[in-house]
């Protein structure tokens, strides 16, 4: 196991036409690293973007340095989440994994305190409590969100507020495990692993995150999306 | 202490909640299973109360109160539901000073990032 005192922190980033965000990202994270003093590394996983994001993943391992910045590709038809975890998880040296969209990185040192304070094997993002929130979201986008939040706490009562999990911090014997047992594709495998891990018995903290809009590019919020949802749900309702 | 299958909340500091549970003998039974054997319960404890079937008799102003039971149920529920996701829409908070920061933290990420040669 990792030495006294001696945790790394390895970051999973699939990227996919996130060339305006990436550097952003990363300059983030590695300022909020650098200032709590721990040791990190990040690893871009990108999915053949053609808007050149792999270049300036490039640029940033340059400007870093390649032992904390890994930038891989990988070509999929579709960008599955657990393609580009399995993927990363094999460049991965640390003995935490951060899990992120890379179009979000707040806060990120609340997650490091959280872990310490209570030992947690994973440590969740939530929106919904606490101080946690939204910014520039309207009316209906909320209640869409609260809406389906509700459903999926009254037919999973997974134990954590809030599953769409777009930071989450896993160990990293944690995450190979329920990757190993995971099966869906896209952001209902996140919702997946949370109720898997409750399951398994792992322990699971959550820290408030404030949820501040994609800076560059749009979000999409719309029938298909919630169809989705619902089948995803449905899914998880019926085989967990 | 908690039973087979309790949810152990942890004590709550600084606004974080944590869960954990031990004893999980549901499990291996999936959610849509538990709904259905639950239902099951539900509806045949009513059914034998309700609906009398021979043999098994209560007085009559029981029955009529229990038979429309499982409606009322429904309905209450669609109130607590209504209510709980307006209470949460409410309440949910808009990060003004975190999307506020947030620009600060990309303005001095180029200006940086130029200095140390990334070309955007």
């Amino acid at each position: 196991m990792a030495a006294r005192g001696a945790d790394k922190f390895s970051v999973l980033l699939p990227t996919y036409n996130e060339r305006e965000n990436l550097p952003l990202v990363v300059w983030l994270l590695a300022r909020t690293f650098e200032e709590s003093g721990n040791n990190f590394e990040i690893i871009i996983i990108d999915d053949g973007s053609p808007d050149g994001t792999q270049e300036i993943a490039e640029q940033l391992e340059k400007i870093y340095g390649s032992d904390k910045i890994v930038s891989c590709e990988i070509i999929s038809v579709l960008l599955s989440s657990g393609t580009a975890y399995i993927h990363g998880m094999k460049h991965a040296t640390g003995n935490f994994i951060v899990i992120m969209d890379a179009d979000l990185s707040h806060h990120v040192s609340r997650y490091f305190i959280k872990q310490k304070e209570g030992n947690f094997d994973i440590v969740s993002g939530t929106r919904y409590k606490g101080n946690g929130g939204v910014y520039g979201w309207d009316l209906k986008r909320k209640l869409i969100s609260r809406g389906a939040n509700f459903l999926t706490q009254v037919l999973l009562r997974p134990g954590a507020s809030d599953l769409t999990g777009s930071f989450r911090l896993y160990r990293k014997e944690v995450l190979q495990k329920l990757m190993d047992k995971c099966v869906s594709k896209g952001y209902v495998f996140q919702m997946e692993m949370i109720v898997r891990a409750r399951q398994l018995g792992f322990t699971i903290g959550e820290v408030p995150i404030s949820f501040v809009d994609r800076v560059y590019g749009e979000s999409k919020l719309g029938g298909n999306e919630i169809v989705s949802f619902l089948k995803g749900l449905l899914t998880l309702f019926a085989t967990t | 202490q908690s039973g087979p299958g309790a949810v152990r909340f942890g004590s709550v500091r600084s606004g974080s909640l944590r869960f954990s549970r031990r004893f999980t003998p549901q499990a291996d039974m999936t959610k849509l299973g538990q709904w259905l054997c639950g239902l099951a319960l539900l509806g045949s404890a009513w059914a034998a109360l309700a609906l009398a079937p021979p043999g098994l008799q209560l007085p009559a102003p029981f029955r009529q109160a229990l038979l429309p039971l499982p409606i009322y149920l429904l309905v209450a529920f669609g109130c607590y539901s209504l209510a709980t996701v307006g209470y949460r829409l409410a309440t949910f908070n808009d990060c003004q000073e975190a999307a506020a920061e947030l620009q600060e933290h990309i303005s001095a990420a180029r200006t940086d990032l130029r200095r140390r040669g990334l070309r955007f």
